[in-house]
């Protein structure tokens, strides 16, 4: 029947036409994943076994007329996000035995909201990456181009959305995983307002950038999705209390009369002509909707890299310090005494990457240094917020390209880290800033590889990035292929 | 050369909340390991903290009974160091804005007053505990006490003996334990001292090069401690030595601090702003607020109870040694009306019953009513001093009212002269020798002829009144 | 600013990380690239602004003192590396 090539609200249309059941759905999705898994590698564990219990509560429930917003609908989750009872290692060998006694705020939402869970997929090693070639569990392949990297740190959510092996998935996005993995798969990716998703029970890589966000197959499921994740939580202290709006109300509500800024930082040399190209055309698009393109600047988007490089992996060298193979987790064996096993167990359970991180972290937070780089990243980190800020004062939302190449080699980066941070430009500073970003397919390459287009708003308006994002998605009408697997 | 000590002291207090600081973890003493513990206090993969409101009100509580500023903005700061007590790799503490700052306390000594500086207090949580194996090189981590929250209190380094190192340990103790935010057990760890001490050549401003004291888990030890660290601190500068900048651990059995050097390293904590906590903003309202929630002090209160009952400052010492054997006072003092007989009962007896039976005053059997009433009885005659002491242990024992125990016993002294007379005719009847005696000129027989007429009124004869008549009564003849 | 072995010696007994002496030439050079990546920052005139360590303005973020369930014991130990009893067990520090 192919029900997993589908959409959410496609897929709810049956349910309610009784063609389709979540048994018929659950199934279709486990066909696939047993047809094209071996060559995507989109999961790290499968839970089959819960998946087609919960698809049979579903449809008990969908039998009783009790329809909730994702009743039976197959997601997958990061596994990033801790899931009671079943294994749960963030792409890292240090967890690879890891069982959480407790289910992340966004699980228990979903699940509440009738989602029934397909696996737990891949992604770079403890989020650091965006390539999702970090992971101790090997790498996930691009579903468009197998010689390809599906993006990270959330390459195995995306990957997964985009090979049809589950509807929609849930992924984190500290400097552009999410986006960019969306745009290098072809799919409906967003970053929610910083404090809009709780946190609770994401395994924290950097506590005042990371957000946990949907991967759809379009821009309606992606408004589903957020309605379900998004809501205050008072286990969560950076949580913010503000009542969530039904973000379906936004689409179709069209962007006539809008201004829409293009930061003129942002269109810089090194990116590739296609998406170059790409991105004149989105302008003409979004203009033939009735919104008037300007051309913004945010000064400091050039220090973003360098600001991101210094406070994510300085908190993160301290949110990582509690792997230390003493309450859970891998322990190396080698070690005779404290100090030894600690050194032993780390410098085995982390891979390089993290290592990298920790390093530079650790380093910039260290005494005699601390104000030469974390201060001071912090302070410029102010200047960046001030800039959008500013800017969406004189526009309702600003347009950037997604990434500034396609999708690249497997293995072509993994040397050059700087290379590798480089791909991260354009999402960065919104992570900085702590507004909402989504990432909407806006064509292919010559190569048939995805391309992707940036929008952005202020602070809690996820609402207007819906509104933009569907008018858009409608008027570019991109091509529904499916990759060729 | 002339040397003074200079003394400053760290001061960590646990503080008596229901839950943990940063999640709903009990934070009672002395359950099964790892049982009072959740994945929050465990340091889980994705856990975040909340802060318990409650610690900020103590910990404000604490700033304004000593004077402090407190500031209208703090922060959490994250300080990092691996341990396996400590399960996050970090503590959460506070570090460049902390709650409150610029304080004093006032302590006793020599005879007069000295104000002790306090720097800073500030909220954290406490770490877990870690038990070495006797025999293997191995230790056992216990997270019960992890995310108990504590205060530190740094003061100023204005101490300069041992001796008033061990009043101003005082003082802040017995402020805790009033305001009653901590119970103050330094043998179960809820109130620990680390001191540091250095000596300068007298009249000098630079400090000299000092050592940091730990593992002192009493006021005895901590004096004794510092004691002994100034007179080795001063044998070395007299030596024309140097002296080390050192931890040195106390060793209770030995009356002698040891080096720590090798075992310990300087630490770079790393401090930075915890991104999961928000700042915590602190108005005037809430500072009003918690201002008028304070008790009495325990300075403020003896000063008053001196003037206001005409007590000793001794007594006051001692009646003011707990808020509630205070309470228990003043209460029976206003109810008697006679303050300075009312503390007599309440430092002696009650007291002595209590400490028998290790009870605490606010269990004491004896309400403050009805001591009151018991000294009122005294008052009017209606029981003998003596007959109190009796009636005050029955009390105790049985939790009953005077009157009630009166009755039953029939310990009504008798105060009818004509009954007095009586029986001290019998008894001078009986005894014609002594009488004799007596009236020959052996005046010490009065007390036996006293003593004889307590024993036929099985002691319920007013003694002022046997005194007034046998008198009479011997006289004459 | 460039970061020598020594420190990146010194760096790596913080985090408690071992490397081989390869490991430590590589790292040393890579943090040296991305250390001069950052030092950019320097250009910006930053006098007077705050440093900001969250991304929205939230504060007084509190709970209850209220006690709440704790984990079974069984459970906080179920990940653990080596128990003993109700304990988590560890090796010793060694002191000198």
């Amino acid at each position: 029947m192919d029900l997993n090539s589908l959409t959410i609200h496609e897929l709810q249309e049956k349910i309610r036409a009784g063609e389709a059941t979540a048994t018929d759905i659950v199934r279709d999705v486990f066909t696939r994943i047993d047809a094209v898994e071996q060559d995507v590698h989109a999961y790290i564990s499968l839970m089959k076994d819960d998946a087609f219990v919960e698809a049979s509560r579903a449809d008990a429930d969908i039998r009783a007329g009790n329809l909730r917003p994702l009743t039976g609908i197959p997601v997958a989750l990061k596994d990033i996000l801790c899931t009671k009872g079943f294994r749960t290692t963030c792409g890292s060998h240090i967890l690879h035995n890891f069982v959480p006694p407790y289910n992340a705020t966004v699980v228990e939402k979903l699940k509440e909201a009738g989602a029934v869970f397909v696996g737990k997929t891949n992604m770079d090693e403890f989020a650091m990456g965006s390539s999702t070639e970090t992971s101790y569990y090997g790498i996930t392949r691009n579903p468009w181009d197998l010689e390809r990297i599906p993006g990270g740190s959330s390459g195995g959510s995306a990957a997964a959305v985009a090979a049809d092996e589950c509807i929609a998935s849930i992924g984190s996005d500290t400097g552009g995983s999410i986006r960019q993995p969306a745009a290098l798969c072809g799919i409906v990716g967003m970053k929610p307002t910083y404090g809009r998703v709780s946190r609770f029970g994401l395994i924290a890589f950097a506590s005042s950038l990371d957000q946990i966000g949907p991967f759809t197959k379009d821009v309606t499921d992606c408004a589903i999705t957020m309605n379900v994740i998004a809501g205050y939580d008072s286990r969560e202290s950076t949580s913010v209390p503000m009542d969530v709006p039904d973000y379906c109300k936004y689409l179709s509500r069209g962007i006539g009369g809008w201004t829409v800024g293009i930061p003129k930082e942002y269109f810089i040399e090194g990116i590739d002509p296609e998406i170059m190209a790409s991105m004149k055309k989105a302008i003409g698009i979004i203009e033939g909707l009735g919104a008037k393109c300007i051309e913004i600047s945010l000064p400091h988007t050039e220090y973003c890299l360098a600001v991101y490089y210094i406070i994510a992996p300085a908190e993160a060298s301290s949110n990582l310090a509690r792997y230390d193979g003493v309450k859970y987790g891998f322990r190396s064996q080698d070690g005779r005494e404290l100090l030894e096993m600690y050194k032993k167990t780390r410098s085995a359970g982390f891979g390089p990457e993290v290592k990298r991180r920790i390093m530079i972290g650790t380093y910039a937070l260290s005494s005699g240094y601390y104000d030469a780089y974390y201060k001071k990243a912090s302070q410029v980190r102010a200047l960046i917020k001030r800039d959008f800020e500013e800017a969406f004062k004189r526009c309702d939302a600003i347009m950037t390209p997604t990434t500034p190449t396609p999708a690249f080699k497997i293995g072509e980066k993994t040397d050059d880290p700087l290379q590798m941070y480089l791909s991260d430009i354009f999402t960065i500073s919104t992570n900085l800033a702590g507004i909402p970003g989504i990432s909407v397919p806006c064509g292919f390459t010559g190569d048939g590889l995805p391309m992707g287009v940036q929008f952005l708003t202020g602070h809690f308006e996820e609402g207007k990035l819906i509104q933009i994002a569907s008018a858009y998605e409608k008027s570019a009408s991109i091509e529904k292929s499916r990759p060729g697997l | 050369m002339e040397y003074e000590p200079v003394i400053g002291l760290e001061v960590h207090a646990q503080l008596l909340t229901d839950a943990k600081i940063f999640c709903s973890c009990s934070t009672r003493f002395g359950a099964e390991p790892n049982s009072h513990t959740c994945p929050i206090c465990m340091g889980m993969p994705g856990v975040l903290p909340v802060l318990n409101r409650k610690v900020v009100e103590y910990t404000m509580k604490m700033a304004l009974a000593t004077h402090c500023r407190i500031n209208g903005a703090c922060n959490f700061a994250r300080k990092n160091y691996f341990y396996p007590d400590l399960p996050k790799g970090y503590q959460i503490s506070q570090y460049a804005d902390p709650l409150s700052e610029h304080g004093y306390v006032e302590i006793e000594i020599n005879g007069g007053k000295k104000r002790i500086g306090i720097t800073r207090i500030h909220m954290e949580e406490d770490a877990g505990k870690l038990l070495h194996d006797e025999h293997n090189p191995l230790s056992y981590v216990d997270l019960n006490r992890t995310g108990v929250p504590l205060i530190e209190i740094v003061s100023e380094p204005d101490m300069r003996s041992a001796e008033e190192a061990a009043a101003y340990l005082r003082r802040l103790h017995e402020i805790l334990v009033y305001l009653e935010i901590c119970d103050g057990n330094m043998e179960e760890g809820s109130f620990r001292c680390d001191a540091n001490v250095s000596l300068r050549p007298k009249g000098e401003e630079t400090f000299g090069t000092r050592a940091e004291l730990k593992n002192m888990n009493s006021f005895r030890n901590v004096q004794r401690a510092l004691e002994y660290e100034i007179k080795r601190q001063q044998y070395i500068l007299e030596g024309g030595q140097v002296v080390v900048q050192e931890t040195r651990l106390w060793d209770d059995s030995q009356g002698v601090t040891h080096s720590m050097r090798g075992k310990e390293e300087a630490h770079d904590y790393r401090y930075f702003p915890d991104p999961d906590l928000v700042p915590i903003m602190i108005g005037d309202t809430w500072i009003e607020e918690v201002g008028k929630s304070l008790p009495e002090l325990p300075l403020e209160k003896r000063e008053r109870l001196i003037i206001e009952y005409e007590i000793s400052p001794y007594d006051a010492g001692v009646l003011t040694s707990s808020r509630a054997l205070a309470d228990y006072f003043e209460e029976v003092a206003r109810l008697s009306g006679k303050p300075k007989i009312a503390g007599n009962w309440v430092m002696g007896d009650v007291l002595r019953f209590l400490n028998e039976d290790k009870r605490d005053i606010k269990n004491c059997p004896i309400l403050p009513g009805s001591l009151a009433e018991m000294i009122l009885l005294i008052e009017g005659g209606a029981i003998s001093g003596k007959m109190a002491k009796e009636i005050i242990e029955d009390m105790y024992k049985t939790g009953k009212e005077p009157r009630e125990i009166i009755e039953t016993k029939g310990l009504v002294q008798i105060t009818d002269e004509e009954a007095l007379k009586k029986a001290i005719e019998e008894v001078l009847a009986a005894n014609p020798a002594q009488v004799e005696q007596y009236r020959g000129g052996r005046e010490k027989l009065f007390g036996y002829f006293v003593g004889q007429v307590m024993k036929e009124t099985k002691g319920k004869a007013n003694p002022a009144l046997v005194n007034e008549l046998l008198k009479k009564m011997l006289a004459a003849s | 600013m460039k970061i020598t072995k020594d420190e990146v010696e010194h760096v790596a007994h913080l985090a408690r990380l071992d490397f081989t002496e390869e490991e430590k030439e590589k790292f040393t050079s890579q943090l040296n690239d991305i250390l001069m990546y950052v030092d950019t920052l320097n250009r910006i005139d930053t006098s007077g602004v705050e440093p900001m360590s969250h991304a929205i303005a939230l504060h007084n973020a509190f709970r209850d003192d209220c006690v709440g369930e704790s984990l079974d014991s069984g459970l906080s130990l179920a990940n653990a590396p080596d128990a003993r009893g109700p304990f988590f067990r560890v090796p010793r520090v060694i002191e000198s």
